[in-house]
């Protein structure tokens, strides 16, 4: 066997089961950390593929950036798995079923015959940076929907802060701009008081 | 060296108007120091500038620019005119129900416009990137909005089935994408269109890509089997959001539907066809049994919808028969004139919602409308046009609407369903009556006067006359569509 087909099928028994421990474990932060372990395998896979910009780009955005994120979540959260998996032995009996009918026929329709190597020949490598090639592409070709992409991350800001931003009455809050320009005559009242004559 | 062709703006005018005026919005609004009338008057300026943007840049061409993503033809600038008109009426009604509850956020005006551009990019998209991005910018809009009355539970409630099953439909729709473009190597429609009638791709891939694509848009219409956030959603979200949900992006969801199913998967057309059959029988009879027993008006008007969703799926149905599209003409402008006309009647019946409403009290009950014939006859009288036009009542609009989608029906050859559809809104009648005899027949419980504004008072007749006047002269509007469908079956 040929050592990047060794590779391949390492990589792709450890992404299979980390991904099966994400949904097992009963622990939500290891739940997280073997989601971590999968990326680093799927990125192993894409590097494979020769696409190391996405295989960088998934590292360090959703391993770097989204996992940290939801590794804070999860231990801010006090998320009690038991009661959430309450109901999965009762509805076994009919999801179960339902779920392996449905793999089943996926698995007969898209069987080897439609996706293997003989009906889709890989496409040949771009020369060059795949990365400069990726480049090109979003800001030439695909330069309309990765504007697009910009306005709906705006549309999530200004929804959080729609959905999010309370201005409270009740903070003690001080304006520094206003104690700066504070004069005495607001703080201090001088009152003659004729003096006592003993 | 890139060898890059500066993109033509010149088609996408509209959309980059809007896009600068939305963040020309934002800015102001933060800065105008809670002068929401400002915001208002803006937004309302906006879609009045993108109307007079399409219609002075509107001719008979068909013309596509960022390499092929975005298409600018007579379909595309027709149901843009219709849908800036739609947004700005729900605008109009919205505005004194959002101040007595506090909504009237800078933040509301905002999202309803990138909702908007959302839209405007779906019905201009001829790329599965650019649909699929339109979409979600449309839906990421509508769930802040229905999010946006924080402190009511129903509409977060709400706000979180409509987030996760919209989620999950749009997964549905990007696999069944995905599928369509491992099997034919495209992603742009006209170009998949072509590839499948060179016979290329896989067939088996195709439908099994179909189905997913098919169930994708029959969530975002709502049509049974793939209805149940609409009940709850439209009777969570506050009226306003409700209104300009079940309005607007139905004209969207049509060139939705209409550029992916007929433009790119046209070559399908005998599988999706009875796809849809199926949906829209189911829908029809669900819709229409379900909102009988429903006491609470959002939530019969909501499976109303689905049953009128159900009716348009009739004709986008009937456009092709046996591989012969000699009948796509009557059929999808049968299809779009329905959409219209329901866009028009929804508008109404949720405005009247709105009218009845005031700070602290919901009309949201069919009670609620008891004795409005002694209260205020005028407005009863228009409730009593937009319902009769809803159940499809002769001589109102939605009668020409149900009639020429029937027709269609009849036209290719399925007969059965055409009985069906029309037994089924016979049982719709009744619900649509049931309002109309509560307003004229019972005595009132509230005899507070009416304290909507006057813009709203006019508007709410117009749109109450115009769905009578387009029942007795429907030539126009139907003329209208069958150019707009004739343009588009010849450019395409």
């Amino acid at each position: 066997m040929e050592f990047k087909t060794a590779l391949f099928y390492i990589l792709s028994a450890i992404l299979v089961l980390a991904a099966l421990r994400v949904v097992t474990a009963r622990n939500p932060v290891h739940a997280v950390l073997f989601l971590v372990l999968a990326f680093f395998n799927a990125s192993g896979l894409w590097l494979l593929l020769q696409a190391e910009f996405l295989a960088i780009a998934l590292i360090v955005v959703y391993v770097g950036a989204v996992m940290v994120l939801f590794l804070f979540v999860v231990m801010m959260l006090d998320i009690n798995l038991e009661r959430l998996r309450q109901g999965f032995w009762n509805n076994l009996w009919l999801g179960g079923p339902i779920a392996l009918l449905m793999v089943a026929e996926m698995i007969a329709v898209l069987s080897a015959r439609s996706f293997g190597p003989e009906a889709m020949p890989a496409p040949a490598a771009a020369a060059g940076s795949n990365t400069k090639a990726l480049g090109v592409a979003i800001y030439t070709d695909y330069v309309y929907p990765f504007e697009l992409a910009s306005v709906i991350l705006l549309v999530a800001l200004i929804a959080a802060v729609a959905l999010n931003l309370r201005k409270r009455k009740d903070t003690k809050q001080l304006d520094p701009a206003r104690q700066i320009a504070v004069k005495r005559k607001d703080r201090v009242r001088i009152v003659s008081m004729p003096s006592e004559k003993e | 060296m890139i060898n890059f062709v500066m993109p033509d703006l010149y088609p996408a005018s509209a959309e980059i108007f809007m896009l600068i005026m939305a963040c020309t919005v934002l800015l102001v609004d933060l800065f105008s120091g809670g002068r929401r009338w400002l915001t208002y008057l803006l937004t309302q300026l906006t879609l009045a500038g993108c109307f007079a943007i399409t219609l002075f840049t509107l001719d008979g061409q068909v013309v596509t620019t960022f390499s092929n993503m975005f298409i600018d033809d007579l379909l595309a600038d027709f149901l843009k005119l219709m849908l800036y008109p739609a947004v700005a009426i729900a605008l109009v009604y919205s505005r004194s129900y959002l101040a007595a509850r506090n909504l009237d956020k800078g933040e509301f005006h905002l999202l309803v416009l990138f909702a908007t551009l959302g839209m405007m990019v779906m019905i201009s998209a001829s790329h599965f990137v650019s649909l699929y991005l339109g979409l979600e910018l449309l839906a990421l809009s509508m769930y802040a909005l229905v999010a946006i009355d924080r402190d009511s539970v129903r509409a977060t409630e709400a706000a979180m089935k409509y987030f996760v099953l919209g989620a999950m439909a749009s997964g549905m729709l990007l696999y069944g994408m995905s599928m369509v473009y491992g099997a034919t190597g495209s992603l742009e429609l006209f170009d998949i269109g072509q590839r499948i009638a060179l016979g290329g791709g896989n067939k088996t891939v195709l439908v099994f890509g179909l189905v997913f694509i098919v169930a994708g848009i029959a969530f975002k219409l709502g049509v049974v089997p793939f209805h149940m956030w609409v009940p709850d959603v439209y009777h969570g979200a506050p009226t306003a959001v409700t209104l300009l949900l079940g309005s607007a992006p139905k004209l969207a969801a049509f060139a939705f539907a209409l550029r992916i199913l007929f433009s790119g998967l046209g070559e399908l057309a005998q599988h999706w066809q009875l796809m849809l059959m199926i949906l829209a029988t189911l829908s029809i009879a669900l819709g229409n049994l379900a909102a009988i027993a429903q006491t609470n008006l959002k939530r019969m008007l909501a499976y109303s919808a689905i049953s009128h969703m159900g009716f348009m799926l009739l004709g986008l149905l009937a456009g092709v028969v046996g591989g012969d599209s000699r009948f796509a003409l009557n059929a999808y402008s049968s299809s779009m004139f329905y959409v219209i006309a329901y866009v028009l009647m929804s508008l109404g019946a949720f405005g009247m919602i709105m009218l009845l409403s005031r700070a602290g009290f919901e009309a949201e009950n069919i009670e609620d409308f008891k004795g409005l014939n002694k209260r205020s006859p005028w407005f009863a009288a228009i409730m009593m046009i937009l319902m009769f036009s809803m159940a499809g009542m002769p001589f109102f609009v939605g009668f020409f609407a149900k009639f020429a989608v029937l027709q269609a029906v009849v036209f290719a050859g399925h007969v059965w369903l055409a009985v069906f559809a029309v037994l089924f809104s016979l049982v719709g009648a009744f619900y649509y009556l049931r309002v109309v005899k509560v307003m004229y027949f019972d005595a009132p419980t509230d005899l507070a006067p009416l304290e909507a504004p006057r813009d709203m008072r006019i508007l709410l007749s117009i749109n109450g006359l115009a769905v009578a006047l387009l029942g007795l002269l429907p030539q126009g509007l139907l003329e209208y569509s069958i150019i707009t469908t004739y343009a588009y079956l010849i450019g395409g």
